[in-house]
């Protein structure tokens, strides 16, 4: 034992008046924080395993549960915080880089809470999205930036190969491997139902999901997990993964522990051995080798299928942004530095990228003044919390809007942020299989649709409210933001107004 | 008929069909009055070996053998629903012997109780069914 230098972060307090002792918390915990005592006939729990996961709050019949944050506290020091001495503790103890999961939970400016939305008076009129037609349907890729005429004069109507969306959300990418078999169904499911997309993530497609194709992208990242030409050509769009919000400049890892059968199969790697994906693509140094990847995969898939380049938001990223759309991609999806994660090093998640806000912003203006907008569409990603946020993305440029985090939260996801234990009680980031098993995707697809539609039902309304009928006409139309409580850096990168302008 | 039916697949082994079932079953408007420090005496028995469980209840079989054995005429059929007469039955677990998936066991009282669907509480959905967390339990016509 030794010296315990951690104290438990959480309480998990039990009324004892109320609890029936049907032992449901101690079954569902993985983490085997409860525990029945045979003497007393009472139930009595370990706090020190305790990781907020609400698993047992949940499902508690009498709410005999409830999880505080502990009140035991360090010496008060404004620049020493107990979290800083207690990171120090677990270094010193272990040698290790600290791990971390999900989105970085540090208290930067959230810049979607510092813009509001317009909304006609008198001399606009408003629209009644229950009553009027209203669309949020939106089509992904190359635009023609001309007019084209055959030799008959008639218009020529082929475009760049187009992904239809019914809603300008699609489910961002999450490995098969980083989440279990029943997320990945869910999602699966979720997105045929919306007509929107899902994506496989770097860890290949299992073969079950090959009929769900028409809704799914496929991605290829620096470890080009389980990328064939059937992987390339069951998917509707393919996406280059160069980085990722939550951990830019480096690749991904999946321990050999969450290899089994199905995944090392799916993967293309040998049984219980570490997924490790390279920090670069080992071929790409370059906007012309980026383009070289680009034209392969086009080639490998007949150029039938609009080709993606997922960067994280990180400065200079308008520049990088220009370099992309000039290569060839159709699409650019950028993932702001509050994106989630499976695991990353806490230093790296809490500390690297920048806001997705600005990013979409500088991106989007500085794509229409070289002239080159129409080359791609732009998706983000990285925290989008609710349909507000997606109108904001919108407004601000965007054309769609990747989440992730909110389809997990959908799932039963409670942000306990130990996904990289791979003992997610609720089913979702976990290859055990008595685990996988609670995450029934019937229930989590019918979750998910909710979610999307409800949103939706939100946006129409918003756009309704703004006298604006269809999502491509809110798009860039940043005259319907105004800043607020921001600096006038701050208004300037975002390209709107102060609340009262 | 609708009637109950377990997907094992989805079975947790939480057990909690029990506990709902028994509460439902107890009359009492309060979950912990109903159950804290009582013995638990529920319709639904989720059955457990290794890694497989799913919840075992009675089948409302359309030619139910508990009711043909019965010898006090306690147990009676109508629209499907098969239903026990408490005040009737006599203890001599007959209807035990002759259920061929364990349905039927003594209740608090010693007399037989059983799955009644709800019907004949004051729940009206089967409250196993409600109280799945995983959709293991469901209540469909098949």
């Amino acid at each position: 034992m030794g010296i315990n230098y951690l104290y438990p972060d959480f309480e998990v307090i039990r009324n004892q008046d109320r609890c029936i002792t049907c032992r449901v918390c101690e079954r569902q915990c993985a983490n085997e924080v409860h525990s029945f005592d045979e003497a007393t006939g009472r139930m009595k729990a370990d706090e020190s395993k305790c990781v907020n996961c609400h698993r047992c709050v949940s499902l508690c019949p009498t709410h005999a549960l409830k999880i505080v944050r502990t009140d035991h506290i360090f010496k008060e020091n404004a620049n020493w915080k107990g979290e800083v001495i207690q990171d120090i503790y677990r270094q010193a103890e272990s040698g290790g880089v600290l791990l971390a999961s999900m989105g970085t939970p540090k208290d930067y400016p959230v810049y979607w809470d510092k813009m509001l939305v317009n909304a006609s008076q008198v001399t606009n009129p408003s629209i009644d999205p229950l009553r009027e037609p209203m669309e949020t349907r939106t089509y992904l890729g190359q635009k023609a930036s001309a007019v084209t005429r055959d030799t008959n004069g008639r218009i020529i109507t082929k475009t760049a190969p187009q992904l239809k969306l019914e809603i300008p959300i699609m489910f961002s990418a999450m490995s098969y491997g980083s989440i279990s078999y029943n997320a990945h169904k869910s999602l699966a499911l979720a997105a045929q139902k919306l007509g929107i997309y899902y994506n496989t993530g770097e860890g290949g497609l299992h073969e079950d999901f090959y009929q769900y194709g028409k809704n799914t992208i496929v991605q290829v990242a620096s470890g080009r997990f389980g990328v064939h030409p059937g992987y390339l050509n069951a998917g509707a769009a393919i996406e280059i993964k160069m980085g990722q919000g939550a951990k830019p400049g480096i690749g991904g890892h999946l321990p050999g522990s969450k290899i089994g059968e199905d995944i090392s199969k799916t993967r293309m790697i040998p049984l219980h051995s570490d997924a490790i994906s390279p920090a670069p693509h080992h071929d790409i140094y370059s906007i012309e080798d980026l383009r070289q990847l680009v034209f392969a995969l086009k080639e490998a898939t007949a150029y039938t299928k609009p080709v993606i380049v997922k960067v994280a938001a990180v400065h200079n990223i308008s520049a990088i942004a220009s370099g992309i759309a000039r290569s060839g991609a159709d699409i650019i999806a950028i993932d702001g530095f509050r994106g989630g994660t499976g695991a990353a090093p806490a230093r790296t998640r809490d500390n690297v990228g920048i806001p997705i806000e600005l990013a979409l912003a500088s991106v989007d203006e500085r794509l229409r003044q070289e002239g080159i907008r129409g080359n791609v569409s732009l998706v983000v990603g990285g925290s989008i919390r609710s349909s507000s946020d997606v109108l904001k993305a919108v407004a601000l440029g965007a054309d769609a809007v990747y989440v992730a985090t909110s389809a997990l939260i959908a799932l039963g996801c409670h942000l306990c942020r130990t996904c990289h234990s791979g003992k997610c009680n609720w089913g979702i980031a976990t290859q055990n299989p008595e685990l996988v098993k609670r995450l029934n995707p019937e229930i989590g697809s019918e979750r998910l649709v909710n979610l999307i539609t409800a949103w939706n039902h939100e946006l129409k309304e918003m756009m309704g409210g703004m006298g604006i009928n269809s999502i491509e006409a809110l798009r860039g139309n940043r005259l319907m933001l105004r800043g607020i409580g921001l600096n006038e850096t701050e208004l300037q990168i975002l390209g709107i107004k102060h609340a009262g302008a | 008929m609708k009637r109950i039916y377990v997907n094992e697949q989805w079975c947790l082994a939480c057990h909690l069909c029990e506990y709902y079932c028994a509460y439902a079953n107890s009359g009492l408007l309060d979950m912990v009055q109903a159950l804290k420090d009582k013995p638990l005496h529920p319709r639904i028995q989720v059955e457990q070996k290794g890694t497989v469980s799913f919840a075992v209840n009675c089948r409302h079989c359309s030619e139910p053998l508990c009711l043909k054995s019965c010898i006090a005429g306690a147990i009676s059929q109508k629209d499907g629903l098969i239903v026990i007469d408490q005040d009737k039955c006599v203890g001599c677990y007959s209807c035990i012997m002759a259920c061929p998936y364990g349905a039927l066991m003594p209740s608090e009282s010693g007399v037989m109780q059983k799955c009644e669907l709800c019907a004949t509480n004051s729940h009206g959905l089967p409250v196993c069914v409600q109280g799945c967390p995983n959709q293991a339990i469901v209540y469909e016509e098949r």
